[in-house]
C-alpha cells in the first residue's frame, strides 16, 4: 500500500478558526501545493486558497509550512515533511495554515491589503522625475548605488519576510521587511525623486528603527534576498540625515 | 513605537557606554579583590572629579538606553502604545537618572 | 498552528540581547539605591557589601557581570550591523578579532591582580 501523508489544514474564517485532519497519498514528486489542491480536487472542494503560475514566479501561494512560511508551490514535500518516531512510514505529518502575520480573509487565503498598504506608506512607490518627452536618464550598472539597488529589485511581494518576522508579529504598525526594502531600493536609484518623503516615511513611528535585526526575513526570503541589510542601510541614511540637521 | 530620535538616542547612549561598561568591569574585577568594604570604594571615589564625570555620565547614558529599552519591551510585550507609553518611558527615565544621581553624589561627594 | 519556527541563531541572539537588557534595566535601581546607602545609612551599606561576600551572592553577581558583558558584546555586533556598511565576512573577522583581544586583555588582568 502506498503511503499516506497525514495533513493538518488550519481552516476557516477569521473569528472561527479550526483544524482539520486530510490523509493524502504521499507521491515521488509532490510540492505543498500539490497537497492543497489534492484535498480542494478529492477531499474537500470548499477550501480556500490561492495560486497562479505554480514555478515561483508569481508570489501568491505562500503559506506557514510547519512553522514555516515558504512558497508551496516551490516546497517538495519530502523535504519539509515531518516523519515522526517511526521514521516517516505512514507518509509523515504536515501542518498547513494561512500566512502569520496577516488577517485571515477564509481557509488559507490571507488579507493582502496590509501588506501593500504598508509599501504605499513606506513611501515605496517610484517618485517620477521625468516624462515621455525626456530622454531616457543614464544608469550606469557598475555604479555602487545601482549594485545595491540591484540587490533588492527581485522582490515579488509574496510576504513570506513579513510573515516570518517576529517584529511585524509584536509590533503591527512596523512597515515590515519587504516595504523596507523596496523604499531602500528606491533611495539608491538615481531615477527617483523622492528620497527626502521615503526617508521621512521611513522615520517615524511604525518605521525601520523599529527593526531588531531578528534576520528571519533575510533567512525565510525565497528569492535570497536581504532586507535586513536592506533595513540597516535605511537607519544609517536616516539617521545621517537627522545628525546632520541636528 | 521608535522613531529616528528615539532610536537615535538609543544608538548614541550605547556607544557613549561602550568604554564605561570596559572601564566599569576592569574595576569590578580589580575592586572584588579580597572582598569590598564601603570604605575602599569610598576612599577611591571621594572628591575625584574623574570618577564624578565618569559615574555621571554612565548614569545619564543608562537611564536614557534603559528607558527607551524598555519602552520597546512594554509595546511588543504589553501592548501599551501612545501617552500611556510615552509616560512610561519619561517616568523610567526619570527614576533611573534620579536614583542613579543620588548614588553618584553618594560615593563622589558626600 | 504550530508556533512560528524561528530558533536560528540571530534569533536566540536577539532573545539572549533583550532579556539581558531587562535584567539590567530592573538590577539598575536596586545598584543605585544600595550605593546610595552611602549617603544616609554606611553601615548598612557595609552590612550589603558583607552579604555581597557569600558563595551564593557571588554566583548571583557572577550572573549580573556576565549579563553586562552579553548585553556589551550583543550591542557591539548591533552597532557594527547596523552602522558599518560591510560586507558579512569582514564583521565576522572583526568580531572575532575583538572578542579574542578582549579575552587576551581579561587573562592579562587577571594574572596581573
Amino acid at each position: 500500500m502506498a503511503a499516506v501523508l497525514q495533513v493538518t489544514v488550519h481552516r476557516g474564517t477569521a473569528g472561527a478558526r479550526r483544524a482539520e485532519r486530510f490523509e493524502v497519498p504521499s507521491e515521488a514528486n509532490q510540492t505543498v501545493l500539490d497537497v492543497v489542491s489534492w484535498i480542494q480536487q478529492n477531499a474537500d472542494p470548499t477550501l480556500s486558497y490561492r495560486f497562479a503560475c505554480r514555478v515561483g514566479m508569481c508570489g501568491s501561494c505562500a503559506m506557514m509550512v510547519n512553522g514555516v512560511p515558504r512558497w508551496t508551490c516551490r516546497t517538495h514535500v519530502q523535504k519539509v515533511v515531518d516523519r515522526g518516531r517511526n521514521g516517516g512510514r505512514d507518509g509523515g505529518r504536515i501542518e498547513i495554515g494561512p500566512l502569520a502575520n496577516l488577517p485571515v480573509i477564509k481557509d488559507l487565503a490571507v488579507d493582502m491589503a496590509p501588506f501593500f498598504d504598508k509599501w504605499v506608506a513606506a513611501g515605496a512607490h517610484h517618485h517620477p522625475t521625468a516624462t515621455r518627452a525626456d530622454a531616457p536618464s543614464p544608469v550606469r550598472p557598475d555604479s555602487a548605488a545601482r549594485e545595491v539597488a540591484n540587490a533588492g529589485i527581485e522582490c515579488i511581494n509574496c510576504a513570506v519576510c513579513y510573515a516570518a518576522c517576529d517584529t511585524v508579529a509584536h509590533n503591527p504598525d512596523y512597515l515590515g521587511p519587504a516595504a523596507l526594502q523596496r523604499a531602500w531600493t528606491l533611495l539608491n536609484d538615481d531615477r527617483d525623486g523622492g528620497h527626502e518623503a521615503i526617508l521621512d516615511a521611513v522615520s517615524g513611528f511604525g518605521g525601520c528603527h523599529n527593526c531588531h535585526s531578528i534576520g528571519s526575513c533575510t533567512l525565510r526570503c525565497p528569492n535570497e534576498l536581504d532586507p535586513m541589510t536592506a533595513i540597516a542601510g535605511l537607519k544609517r541614511a536616516s539617521a545621517r540625515r537627522v545628525w546632520r540637521r541636528g | 513605537m521608535l522613531d529616528v530620535r528615539l532610536y537615535l538616542a538609543q544608538r548614541i547612549t550605547a556607544l557613549l557606554m561602550v568604554p564605561f561598561v570596559l572601564v566599569h568591569l576592569a574595576v569590578i574585577v580589580w575592586a572584588v579583590q579580597g572582598g569590598l568594604t564601603a570604605a575602599e570604594i569610598l576612599s577611591r571615589t571621594q572628591g575625584s572629579p574623574f570618577w564624578m564625570l565618569f559615574y555621571g555620565g554612565f548614569v545619564v547614558a543608562a537611564s536614557v538606553h534603559g528607558a527607551i529599552g524598555l519602552r520597546v519591551i512594554a509595546h511588543e510585550w504589553l501592548g501599551l502604545r501612545g501617552r500611556v507609553l510615552g509616560g512610561l518611558t519619561l517616568g523610567l527615565g526619570l527614576v533611573l537618572l534620579g536614583l542613579g544621581m543620588r548614588a553618584v553624589i553618594a560615593v563622589v561627594v558626600a | 498552528m504550530k508556533t512560528l519556527a524561528r530558533s536560528h541563531p540571530l534569533w536566540l541572539a536577539h532573545v539572549l540581547h533583550r532579556l539581558s537588557g531587562l535584567a539590567l534595566a530592573l538590577f539598575l535601581p536596586v545598584h543605585f539605591w544600595v550605593l546610595g546607602l552611602a549617603l544616609t545609612d554606611p553601615a548598612m551599606l557595609d552590612g550589603f557589601l558583607a552579604f555581597a561576600a557569600h558563595p551564593l551572592v557571588k554566583l548571583a553577581e557572577f550572573g549580573l557581570v556576565f549579563l553586562l558583558a552579553v548585553h556589551a558584546f550583543g550591542g557591539l555586533r548591533l552597532l557594527a550591523l547596523e552602522f558599518l556598511p560591510w560586507r558579512a565576512p569582514h564583521k565576522t573577522a572583526a568580531a572575532l578579532a575583538l572578542a579574542g583581544s578582549f579575552g587576551v586583555a581579561m587573562t592579562f588582568l587577571l594574572q596581573v591582580i
